[in-house]
């Protein structure tokens, strides 16, 4: 089993580096671009074959680990 | 006072530290390895030195934020044991929730390394009551991920509640009301980006950070 987080700045929370992307794909002529927000994915190989169980584990995991949810949000897919 | 200096692998200003404290208070501080389980019960003052520590993997100051002796740290900070991070020391005291509030990317997205004015918010802290109503020191910055962040309400606090120590005399990194360095509620853990430890001896081109140092060491006799 796979579980897939994705993590990235909160809305609200400003993000460099996105708004830096969104400037250079308008350079690059890509104006329908308005925003971006980067982030991470991070992919976890898992034992076993609950996935309600694996959801409520990988969220401890962001929320001890993977995220700060100070400025983090957090998304996860479990995969078979 | 005893004095201690936590390293993790790529900590690179524990030596500084070392040095820094080692001056001031005329002892040996201890070096604790980051897999120690620890701290020693006759210290009364640890740092938390700047580097990378873990290369920033995942976020700057997680993993180290994470390990066996920050465990015993946050324990014994929550008990009156007095904590500096510099740098990313910072970084690992607020990921370890020692410190409100999270360190990001500066805003201009460049590593800044310079000597840095900065204005003393809080004169009568346990980290600057030796400088005497002294109201600026120069200390260098070095550092990519240091554009402080928290929400309204908790800045707010922080402000009223005299926990902002140090802010910068022009906003550098893209910090939050241009906080540099600030305390916990308690006032015994000390975050900052600059490096005090960095500005102890003429050859560094100043010597604000002794008075530092020297407040601690007043604060513990």
């Amino acid at each position: 089993m796979k579980a897939i987080v994705h993590v990235g700045l909160k809305p609200g929370v400003l993000d460099p580096q996105g708004r830096t992307i969104a400037t250079s794909l308008v350079d690059l002529g890509f104006d329908e671009v308005t925003a971006a927000r980067q982030g991470k994915v991070i992919e976890l190989d898992l034992t076993g074959d609950d996935k309600a169980a694996a959801q409520e584990r990988v969220t401890a995991m962001c929320e001890k680990l993977l995220a700060n949810t100070v400025i983090e949000s957090y998304r996860i897919d479990i995969e078979d | 006072m005893r004095t201690a200096v936590i390293s993790f692998p790529a900590s690179n200003c524990d030596r500084d530290a070392y040095t820094a404290l080692h001056q001031v208070t005329g002892q040996e501080p201890v070096m604790i390895w980051h897999r120690e389980t620890e701290i020693p019960a006759n210290v009364d003052f640890v740092v938390v030195p700047g580097g990378f520590s873990y290369g920033d993997y995942l976020r700057s100051g997680a993993i180290a934020a994470r390990s066996p002796i920050v465990r015993d740290l946050i324990q014994k900070a929550g008990k009156g044991l007095t904590v500096a991070g510099f740098c990313n020391g910072f970084q690992v005291l607020t990921e370890a929730g020692l410190l409100p509030g999270a360190l990001m990317r500066n805003d201009k997205l460049k590593f800044v390394c310079k000597p840095q004015s900065l204005s003393i918010v809080n004169g009568k802290s346990r980290f600057t009551s030796a400088y005497n109503g002294q109201k600026n020191v120069v200390y260098p910055v070095a550092h990519h991920d240091g554009n402080y962040f928290a929400d309204k309400k908790t800045l707010d606090k922080l402000e009223k509640n005299g926990q902002v120590i140090f802010k910068y005399d022009e906003n550098i990194n893209g910090s939050a009301r241009n906080i540099a360095g600030i305390t916990n509620d308690a006032g015994n853990v000390l975050g900052m980006m600059p490096h005090p430890e960095r500005a102890v001896d003429p050859l560094h081109g100043g010597t604000d950070g002794i008075k530092l140092f020297q407040s601690v060491l007043d604060a513990a006799l």
